[in-house]
């Protein structure tokens, strides 16, 4: 465990991973992939974020000399019946997304954590409570969770926000609780006890590097699926408000041009946002590479 | 047995309980205003205001939270679920009808996403690192990436738009009576929105049998019926598929939430009349009464889902019996 960690810290820190000796070289250019792979991917989507943010006017521009334009060189998405550019009603949609993405599923995560702990160290009655507190979110479809919670915060960007954060703790949580569980009963941390160190100071210097890993893995893991959440809650009509942009919103007004044959309304915001999802999937299983080696064989 | 039963009905009643208790106090503590809601702006700001209170009545705006749930447990307990306020019936009477269609677009989509997960994870499986096995990974790592609404989007765009070999949405023709809609009729409807269910459903079941297929085969006695001359599918017929059946069935059991999930998306992308799209509308118009039973009937569902889950776990590895039991 010590040695691993020593890999990541060298290869967060750029330098070379002197640790290792010579017949590893393999591994450390597996690592230094997987590394790439990941800078990249957040770089990318730090792109799509900080575009959709440049693009945010534009993309609300109207011209009506140029609407219902099929996708061409000047508009490479196409234009929709106001005569907004749908590149950049998609780019500021996107980054709408990641954001909202982003503060929910590190809420939910800090959520997690919190339970998680409560659940491994607060005894028998606190690991009921969390528990069945589990079983109760898992007992009812997501969706129809996301529906009642937004609904009653009044839907908009907290509707959503909120919902997606207070939905998608549970399979962390349940991580976190075993990480913790199993690192009561190690023995550096008995050891630690024995030698007079207070709980603060076990859970701060001895618990909190254990689990640490397995929680930021965690956290951007949950980003996908609370992007996508968002998406959905938003077409379903219960997330962001319309005129705002946002892919859930594209994509539900543009089934009322469907019909119409108007497919790169619907088609290109989907494809860019199945892309944003893989961007961060791939971040979160390279870093998840890097932080459990265990995992990477698959 | 009898304390496994007696726990799981406990846990099913205080599950519900929970859940009726949720749904209606979210419902309850929404800012939307269910008489602005329904009636709209126009016509609420033109409304005199005996009128405005009768509605505010009839929506329940001014009855204390603990009463109305009072009352509708109290209601419950005995077999009414209520009125639907948004449509004007018994709640018990919307969810039937539209738990019919709901049923019948799940229960499509939960068996072809069984069988097709499970046909693709062992033909993956069974040619571990091949290019087959790369490309059913790829697909279900790139499912799991896909908004079901968006694919229920692209597959109108394309089937129905384009090739129009679907009706664009909806359960029956428009324009014909309930009377003369043939069973055809209704399938057609079915198709595309049970079809992108199932595309969506595929990932889970594909990836985890494929798990299980490597184990099979790396197991001793396939070894054993490799030496006795048997090929890959020979093992595959003879001794994969029962140890790798039942472990799908049951997670495939254990999948109803988010088939359910789905269910709500692709009914609203292709104006299914089911559950979801109900209660979406309920959501959308404050029905409390209906969006409360839907979310009980959901959780009942998913709650069926587990238990069934739960027992064949048993049935499948007598090792989980404890387990069972104690959960």
């Amino acid at each position: 465990m010590r040695s691993e960690r020593e890999i990541c810290e060298t290869c967060d820190g750029g330098a070379s991973a002197s640790v290792l000796h010579a017949p590893h070289a393999i591994r450390i250019g597996n690592r230094r992939l997987t590394l790439g792979v990941f800078v990249a991917a957040v770089a990318a989507l730090a792109a799509v974020v900080a575009a959709g943010i440049a693009a945010g006017d534009a993309a609300t521009a109207t011209d009506f000399a140029q609407k219902n334009l099929a996708p061409s060189l000047a508009h490479p998405f196409g234009t929709d019946w106001m005569g907004r550019d749908m590149l950049l009603r998609t780019l500021a949609g996107l980054s709408t997304s990641v954001l909202v993405g982003l503060l929910a599923a590190t809420a939910s995560a800090l959520i997690a954590l919190v339970l998680g702990t409560v659940a491994a160290l607060g005894g028998k009655r606190a690991d009921a409570a969390v528990t069945w507190l589990i079983d109760l979110m898992m007992g009812v479809p997501h969706i129809v969770l996301l529906i009642l919670i937004s609904f009653a915060l009044g839907k908009g960007f907290w509707g959503v926000a909120i919902g997606v954060a207070v939905t998608h703790w549970p399979s962390l949580a349940r991580v976190v609780r075993a990480e913790v569980l199993q690192c009561k009963e190690a023995a550096f941390v008995s050891v630690a006890r024995k030698l007079g160190q207070g709980p603060v100071r076990v859970a701060t210097r001895h618990m909190l590097p254990y689990v640490l890993p397995q929680f930021i893995v965690g956290l951007i893991l949950l980003f996908p699926h609370a992007i996508l959440h968002e998406a959905a809650i938003t077409f379903l009509g219960f997330g962001l408000p319309p005129e705002q942009p946002a892919i859930g919103v594209i994509l539900s007004e543009s089934m009322a041009y469907l019909s119409a044959g108007m497919w790169w309304l619907a088609v290109f915001p989907g494809l860019a946002l199945v892309a944003v999802v893989l961007l961060f999937d791939a971040a979160g299983s390279n870093l998840r590479k890097l932080v459990d080696p265990h995992s990477s064989q698959d | 047995m009898p304390r496994f039963i007696a726990r799981n009905i406990v846990k099913f009643v205080l599950l519900l309980l929970a859940v009726s208790l949720v749904a209606f106090t979210l419902v309850s503590v929404s800012p939307i205003d269910p008489v602005q809601a329904n009636v709209g702006q126009a016509a609420l700001v033109n409304m005199s205001e005996a009128k405005r209170a009768q509605l505010a009545e009839y929506w329940g705006a001014n009855t204390p939270l603990w009463e109305r749930y009072a009352n509708w447990l109290t209601a419950f307990v005995q077999g009414d679920l209520g009125m639907s306020l948004r449509y004007n019936a018994p709640v018990a009477d919307v969810i039937a009808a539209r738990a019919l269609n709901s049923l019948a677009l799940m229960a499509t989509a939960w068996a072809a996403s069984g069988v097709l997960g499970f046909a693709l994870g062992i033909l993956a499986g069974a040619n571990r690192g091949r290019l087959v096995d790369r490309i059913v990974k790829g697909y279900c790592f790139l499912l799991a990436s896909v908004p079901t609404f968006w694919l229920g989007l692209v597959f109108l765009v394309v089937f129905s738009v384009q090739l129009g070999w679907f009706p664009f949405g909806f359960s029956v023709p428009i324009g014909v009576s309930a009377a003369d809609v043939t069973l055809a009729d209704a399938l057609h409807h079915l198709a595309l929105p049970a079809l992108t269910l199932s595309v969506v459903g595929v990932a889970n079941i594909a990836l985890h049998t494929r798990e299980k297929t490597i184990d099979v085969l790396e197991s001793d006695y396939v070894r054993f019926a490799r030496a006795r001359g048997l090929s890959t599918w020979g093992v595959l017929r003879h001794h994969g598929l029962r140890n790798l059946a039942l472990p799908a069935i049951t997670l495939q059991f254990a999948s109803i939430s988010e088939i359910f999930g789905g269910s709500v998306l692709v009914e609203q992308v292709f104006s299914y009349p089911g559950l979801g799209q109900a209660a979406v509308t309920a959501g959308l118009g404050g029905d409390v009464a209906l969006l409360a039973g839907i979310a009980v009937f959901s959780a009942a569902f998913v709650f069926a889902g587990n238990f069934i889950a739960n027992v064949l776990y048993g049935v499948v590895d007598p090792r989980m019996r404890k387990g069972a039991g104690r959960a």
